[in-house]
């Protein structure tokens, strides 16, 4: 039975940034976190905004406004934390809000369209119209890319 | 049968069965004759033999129902060990490990092995024959010159015998036998030999004459007699005597005594010889023998004294210390909290709690140590097969196999063990001939030593071989471009012999097979340096090299210095400082755009912690500074911080996938507060 329903949905996290909703597939997502202190990690990349204690794990977290290369993020009350597991990898990406969870049907993800507000593109793996909610499908594996170039 | 549940098991018993095969075999080379060592790999050969049929793998099965044959015979003295045959087994014992390792990796276990069991049984029956032939004559020439070899004459005894057949008097050796049950032997011995004397004079009896008054003999014992009676009538006289079942008597003619004694010669020689074709290749003979014992003796009273042990999964013992981990989060919190509060009592159930869990942390520590042993043994197999390949003499000398080390830090230890091992065998012993000539021993000595010193575990890789040749070395890291000639003629020996540890470095003149592709020592130094260690190359040109290995004992739980930078908090490791100072702005030197300190006579470089890692704040300059005096092999550098916090242990934990390799940083780790600090990395700091 839930076969049949997650050929036909998929399940998402939606959150937003910069008054655009995004969503990231449930699989990725190990939880949403509230803002903690977050300890600054010298000599990396400007949105890596520094690592957390998350319940007894260091977890990396980044600005994911920076990294899609809009305007940093001001952080206030409904600035959230999502915890994205891809593999092997705990990262942690800060975003305006986050409060609602979909199911999108499938047949509903487009690919990209040409042009989507100055973003860059290589990141998006679709887009999904729901109603008159436009919803932005995030390639975690190009965004979430491990950063090696310390020296 | 469904077996795939006793899978797990079968693959771990018979790692450990074929480790301890190997170490058997190799044991055995050393003393061939030590027919205990053969038990010992006849009994891990069958009980593999046993599981692998019960499991279905039949190639395992079968080989080591072959490896099992050779090594009966072995053990029924009907084959030798030899090199050959040794090689033979090992090749066996390869080819099962590599099928073990085949299952564990799910497959199934097959790999053709009809060679190996072709040249098994090859030895098996082809070499048994000839062998176990030499032996039965062996056996028959020793009877018939030991022939009714009874009792042995000194000089004295030679002689009266010798005067006494000049002078027309027999001499007869004389074996009485009593009744097994004869319950006064030594009134029967006193009548045998009261009616011996009336005849004639004994001059030997065997045992000694206190010896059959006290019974201490079984039924038998022997008698020379000179006499002049015939030697029939001895032999009836005797028989009178009650209890006497058996009265033997010969004569003994010069002839007889004197090919007596040269056979006893010969004899000594015979077996003498045997040995030493048994021995073949393997020099060692007599001197080994006394030592062989004791070894076996000390295997023996290992395995009797193996205490009660329960296998734990691996991962089991790591959840544990994960969870004790955050253990030590919340005692470093609840420590803070009681400073705050200043409870007596809550203080005194912190302290309380602080001394179990530190009792705790010792015991959990050990339990993930793991002799460096497991690491160890394989190298013996290793050395010999590349000694063999370079055709060169070497013989591996282990030290301190016992020495315990992380799991954590054995599991990183290997591969670069290995490099510097081959490394050893390929560039440092020369081969015999070259060996020869310069006056050494033609068999070149690898020492492996481990032992523990203070908070950390030294590993040393030491060869009496030709050492490091400076100008090679030099003109290789000029021609490499790793330094330039001005410089290297100001380098000392010791740096010289760093030199070999920078990448894309090889000396070698014939890139071989074992080491020298040049991607050998940089990569040990690197592996080395990333468990927190430190490596050291000691080297006399002709005599030797020396490798010097500095681990800590442990990765996961360390003590540091915790140092604050603006508002920030960071970790340095005990284990790389030296001392802290407070020095004044006016202390600092600069030498070349370096700022410098004269720190007790030595000129030290300064790092400015803040600069390096980019804290945020404004400029506030204070006339004091504070310094972590820190060091990287002999190098020092001093760590400017804003002020000193305290020690503490911390738990070492990653910065996780995401970030690999940030400068300076090795890790972070949480502190009482719940926040992350990171963990400087000293060794990135110093240049």
């Amino acid at each position: 039975m839930t076969e049949a329903i997650d050929v036909q949905n998929l399940k998402v996290v939606v959150f937003q940034l910069a008054d655009k909703e995004y969503v990231i597939p449930v699989t990725h997502v190990q939880g949403i976190e509230k803002l903690t202190h977050i300890t600054r990690v010298p000599k990396t990349p400007s949105y890596v905004k520094g690592v957390i204690n998350l319940r007894g794990v260091v977890t990396p977290i980044i600005d994911l406004r920076k990294r899609l290369g809009l305007l940093e993020s001001e952080l206030n009350e409904s600035s959230r934390i999502i915890i994205i597991t891809l593999e092997d990898m705990n990262v942690g990406v800060i975003v305006d809000s986050a409060n609602d969870v979909l199911d999108i049907p499938t047949d509903s993800i487009e690919p990209q369209p040409e042009v989507v507000g100055g973003l860059e593109e290589d990141y998006i793996a679709g887009v999904a119209k729901l109603g008159s909610r436009l919803l932005i499908l995030l390639h975690m594996h190009l965004v979430l890319n491990p950063i090696k170039s310390g020296v | 049968m469904d077996t795939s549940q006793y899978l797990e098991m079968f693959i771990e018993e018979s790692k450990e069965h074929l480790q301890a095969c190997n170490e058997h075999l190799l044991e055995l080379e050393k003393n061939p004759e030590d027919i205990a060592i053969v038990n010992e790999v006849f009994r891990s050969a069958h009980t593999l033999k046993g599981m692998s049929a019960t499991m279905g793998y039949e190639d395992i099965a079968n080989l080591t129902h072959k490896m099992e044959n050779v090594l009966d015979e072995i053990r029924n003295n009907r084959l030798h060990v030899t090199a050959d045959l040794l090689d033979v087994v090992f090749t066996a014992v390869d080819q099962l490990e590599e099928m073990v390792l085949d299952i564990a990796a799910g497959g199934n276990g097959k790999l053709d092995v009809a060679d190996t069991v072709q040249k098994l049984h090859a030895i098996e029956i082809g070499e048994e024959a000839p062998v176990a032939a030499t032996t039965v004559e062996e056996v028959v020439s020793l009877d018939s010159s030991k022939g009714q070899n009874w009792l042995n004459y000194d000089d004295y005894e030679l002689t009266v015998i010798q005067q006494s057949l000049e002078q027309d008097y027999h001499t007869y050796e004389i074996s009485v036998k009593l009744r097994e049950d004869c319950l006064l032997k030594a009134a029967r011995v006193y009548m045998v030999f009261e009616l011996l004397e009336k005849m004639g004079d004994v001059i030997k009896s065997s045992p000694s004459v206190e010896k059959l008054e006290a019974e201490d003999f079984d039924e038998v014992f022997y008698i020379a007699l000179v006499t002049t009676e015939p030697k029939d009538d001895v032999q009836k006289k005797l028989m009178k005597v009650s209890e006497v079942t058996e009265v033997v008597v010969q004569s003994v003619t010069l002839e007889q005594l004197k090919t007596r004694q040269q056979d006893e010669l010969s004899k000594v020689e015979k077996t003498e010889q045997v040995v030493v074709q048994a021995l073949e290749e393997t020099s060692q003979t007599a001197e080994l023998k006394p030592e062989k014992k004791e070894k076996s003796s000390t295997t023996k009273g290992n395995t009797s004294s193996s205490s009660k042990t329960i296998r734990v999964n691996i991962e089991r013992l790591d959840v544990l210390m994960n969870l004790f981990e955050e253990l030590v989060i919340d005692r470093g919190r609840l420590q803070s909290i009681s400073e705050d509060l200043r409870n007596a009592e809550l203080d005194e159930t912190v302290e309380r709690m602080s001394r179990i869990t530190g009792d705790l942390q010792n015991i959990i520590l050990n339990m993930r140590m793991v002799p460096v042993e497991t690491v160890f043994n394989r190298f013996p197999r290793m050395v010999r097969q590349l000694a063999r390949d370079l055709n060169k003499k070497i013989s591996l000398e282990v030290i301190g196999a016992e020495t315990e080390l992380d799991r954590t830090v054995i599991d990183e230890i290997g591969d670069p063990l290995v490099h510097l091992i081959r490394n050893s065998l390929d560039h440092g012993i020369e081969s015999p001939e070259v060996r020869k000539s310069k006056g050494k021993p033609e068999e070149g000595t690898v020492v492996l030593r481990a032992y523990h010193s203070g908070n950390h575990v030294f590993i040393e890789i030491e060869d009496d071989g030709a050492g490091i040749n400076r100008e090679k070395v030099l003109k290789k890291a000029i021609s490499r471009g790793i330094v330039s000639e001005e410089i290297a003629i100001t380098l000392t020996d010791k740096q010289v012999a760093e030199l070999i540890l920078s990448s894309g470095f090889s000396t070698a003149d014939v890139i071989s097979d074992v080491s020298g592709r040049g991607v050998g020592l940089d990569v040990v130094k690197t592996t080395i340096e990333s468990l927190g260690g430190t490596m050291d190359i000691t080297s006399t040109e002709g005599k030797g090299s020396l490798f010097s290995i500095q681990l800590p004992l442990t990765l996961s739980i360390i003590s540091v210095m915790l140092v604050e930078l603006g508002e920030e908090i960071y970790a340095i490791p005990l284990s790389s400082i030296i001392e802290t100072a407070i020095i004044r702005s006016s202390d600092i030197l600069n030498a070349h755009n370096q700022k410098v300190i004269d720190f007790r006579g030595k000129v030290v470089p300064l790092v400015f912690l803040e600069d390096v890692f980019e804290v945020p704040r404004e400029d506030t300059k204070d006339e004091f500074h504070s310094v972590v005096i820190v060091r990287k092999g002999d190098k020092l550098a001093g760590l400017v911080v804003d002020s000193f916090i305290g020690q503490q242990e911390i738990v070492l934990k990653s910065l996780g996938a995401y970030l690999t390799s940030v400068f300076a940083i090795s890790g972070a780790t949480i502190l009482g507060n719940g926040k992350v600090a990171l963990i400087v990395d000293c060794n990135a700091l110093i240049i």
